[in-house]
């Protein structure tokens, strides 16, 4: 099933032929009517006449968050006031906030992207979705909200938070697909064990859409093999509107519709682009947006791209499961880690449960890494060398997979924080 | 069913937080547990507490309920002379006999000292020293 067949299965040269003719308009419209824009390819010397192929891309400047800061609130918008009809803005975690804007035809464009991916996992009108991201500035809520109503499926728009009440109504209500972050779904699954809901017997709970946060394929095992149900990667900021792709059926990558958005993979260094297939940091350029057009934008997200065509029939590029941030990129003793790493060695324990806690400190010059983990009450053993044995288990396995040493500390289950939002596992106590 | 001739013993997990073990030592004192003997063995960041109580089973229960770790294991209960040389006369004995102890503690009470001993196979400890007419105490006899 497809929602947009023709553009979904267009064949790659057609494609690619199109991006070009959507590039080519943007880049004129952007450089003749936007003083930003405008300004910033004048400093790059690049004019749209430039432009004469689809790799010709890469003479345009780069967009980064900080351009956005800079020109807080609506300075960089291409629509006027009276166009746009919605504004969300992302959290300033790590400075000002953001703001995005939309006209009328951005969030259509938006909800559509999202009723092809929602298609492309098997949601339809027989499905029941619980919308378990935030409603508000944040984007998750309302643009899922929008896309499984395209689709025709019946919305519960549950928000987070209260989670007896969500497993209440997901019972009642016979949901069958839930969109949330991968960690407030096994805040979710714990809950439910507590009260004795077992989500295959209880609920007719069958597909979860889950993102805004990166995760690991071990946490995706872990999450089908305790609730029984299938897992999929969404894919999105705000900057490009929201949520916008997901895996397909085949979940063999994100399909990151081609007449949507033009994807680069660079190195980070260099700025130049990787070999195929090899990780480097995404570069998204979407090529229909009105309010706030996003060229060359840096999302500091780690993935590689896959070009062949998908089992599925579907043409577009697909994006593997992000890996990291170069900017949640710890730097441990000159040594590369990413959180994802440690999360995905300890799915891979049984002994431990899925939450943790890494605090980075610093003992004289030295980094020193700590992982808190959660011992699971079934491998508590009386005996010392039981317990030695798990935890240098953990710190080998650690040892292997992060290339560094880290300190392993066992703590009592629930001891450690949940996370209901975007989670934040990293309390770095360092001084620089 | 005869009575086995173990005494069953509570470890809890007690990670490194200050004040962990106190936390623990007071559920049991809310509970009203009776603990008879302890130990604690500690490793880098954690530590285990072994102890003998009154109600094992109870105790066992009440802790589970608040959310602690705690295991319920068999060990091998042995009355010691309380006098100069008890300890090495219980002690020769399980080496004579090849039993390898995980690890023991003891106590000493009104009624005489007792020497605990966890070990990997319990129920060929008993037979052996019960054979070498060692006395062994029962759930009961503390």
């Amino acid at each position: 099933m497809y929602w947009n067949a023709r553009m979904e299965c267009m064949p790659k040269d057609e494609l690619r032929r199109h991006q070009f003719r959507e590039l080519k308009t943007l880049v004129y419209r952007l450089y003749s009517f936007n003083n930003f824009y405008h300004d910033r390819m004048k400093e790059q010397g690049v004019h749209p006449d430039d432009i004469q192929s689809l790799e010709d891309i890469r003479k345009l400047p780069f967009m980064h968050k900080q351009d956005l800061r800079d020109n807080y609130p609506t300075k960089m918008f291409t629509s006027s006031r009276e166009e746009v009809v919605r504004y969300h803005v992302s959290s300033g975690t790590t400075g000002k906030p953001t703001l995005v804007g939309y006209t009328a035809q951005d969030i259509d464009f938006w909800t559509d992207s999202l009723a092809r991916a929602l298609t492309s996992i098997g949601i339809g009108t027989d499905d029941v979705v619980q919308v378990s991201y935030g409603y508000g500035l944040f984007t998750g809520g309302l643009g899922l909200h929008y896309g499984a109503e395209r689709v025709g499926a019946t919305v519960l728009p549950a928000s987070v938070g209260n989670t007896e009440r969500q497993l209440e109504l997901m019972i009642d209500l016979d949901v069958t697909a839930i969109a949330c972050t991968p960690s407030y779904m096994i805040h979710m699954g714990e809950v439910a064990k507590k009260l004795g809901i077992d989500f295959q017997r209880d609920t007719k709970l069958r597909k979860a859409i889950l993102g805004a946060e990166p995760w690991s394929e071990g946490m995706r095992q872990h999450i089908q093999d305790n609730l029984g149900i299938e897992a999929y990667d969404i894919y999105g900021t705000s900057e490009l509107s929201g949520p916008m792709f997901t895996e397909c059926e085949e979940r063999n990558g994100i399909h990151i519709w081609s007449d949507v958005a033009i994807v680069e993979i660079i190195d980070p260094e260099t700025e130049e682009p990787v070999p195929d297939g090899e990780i480097g940091e995404l570069v998204i350029t979407v090529l229909k947006k009105e309010a706030m057009p996003m060229i060359r934008y840096r999302i500091r997200d780690l993935t590689y791209a896959l070009e062949d065509k998908c089992e599925c029939g579907r043409t577009s590029t697909r994006i593997g499961r992000i890996s990291g941030r170069t900017d949640d990129m710890l730097i441990i003793r000159g040594i590369n880690v990413f959180p994802s790493q440690v999360e995905h060695t300890l799915m891979n324990i049984p002994e431990v449960g899925e939450q943790f806690m890494i605090i980075l400190d610093r003992k004289g010059a030295l980094d020193v890494m700590t992982v808190q983990v959660e011992l699971s009450p079934d491998h508590f053993s009386d005996k010392m060398a039981d317990m030695m044995a798990i935890k240098k288990k953990i710190d080998s396995d650690m040892k292997k997979y992060l290339n560094i040493s880290v300190n392993v500390e066992l703590m009592d289950p629930g001891s450690l924080p949940r996370f209901e939002g975007k989670a934040k596992r990293v309390v770095d106590k360092r001084v620089f | 069913m005869p009575q086995r001739h173990v005494i069953k013993q509570i470890s809890v997990f007690v990670n490194n937080e200050p004040g962990r073990l106190a936390k623990i030592a007071r559920m049991l004192s809310e509970e009203g547990i009776d603990i008879c003997a302890f130990n604690i063995a500690e490793a880098s960041g954690f530590g285990v507490f072994r102890a003998i109580v009154r109600e094992p089973d109870k105790a066992y229960a009440k802790l589970k309920e608040r959310g602690i770790i705690v295991k319920e294991t068999e060990v091998i209960a042995i009355p010691m002379q309380d006098r100069p040389g008890g300890l090495f006369e219980a002690a020769a004995v399980l080496g004579e006999a090849g039993i390898n102890i995980e690890y023991g503690y003891a106590y000493s009470g009104k009624g005489g000292a007792t020497f605990f001993i966890r070990v990997d196979d319990t129920e060929a400890a008993i037979k052996t020293l019960l054979d070498r007419g060692v006395k062994l105490m029962h759930e009961g006899d503390l």
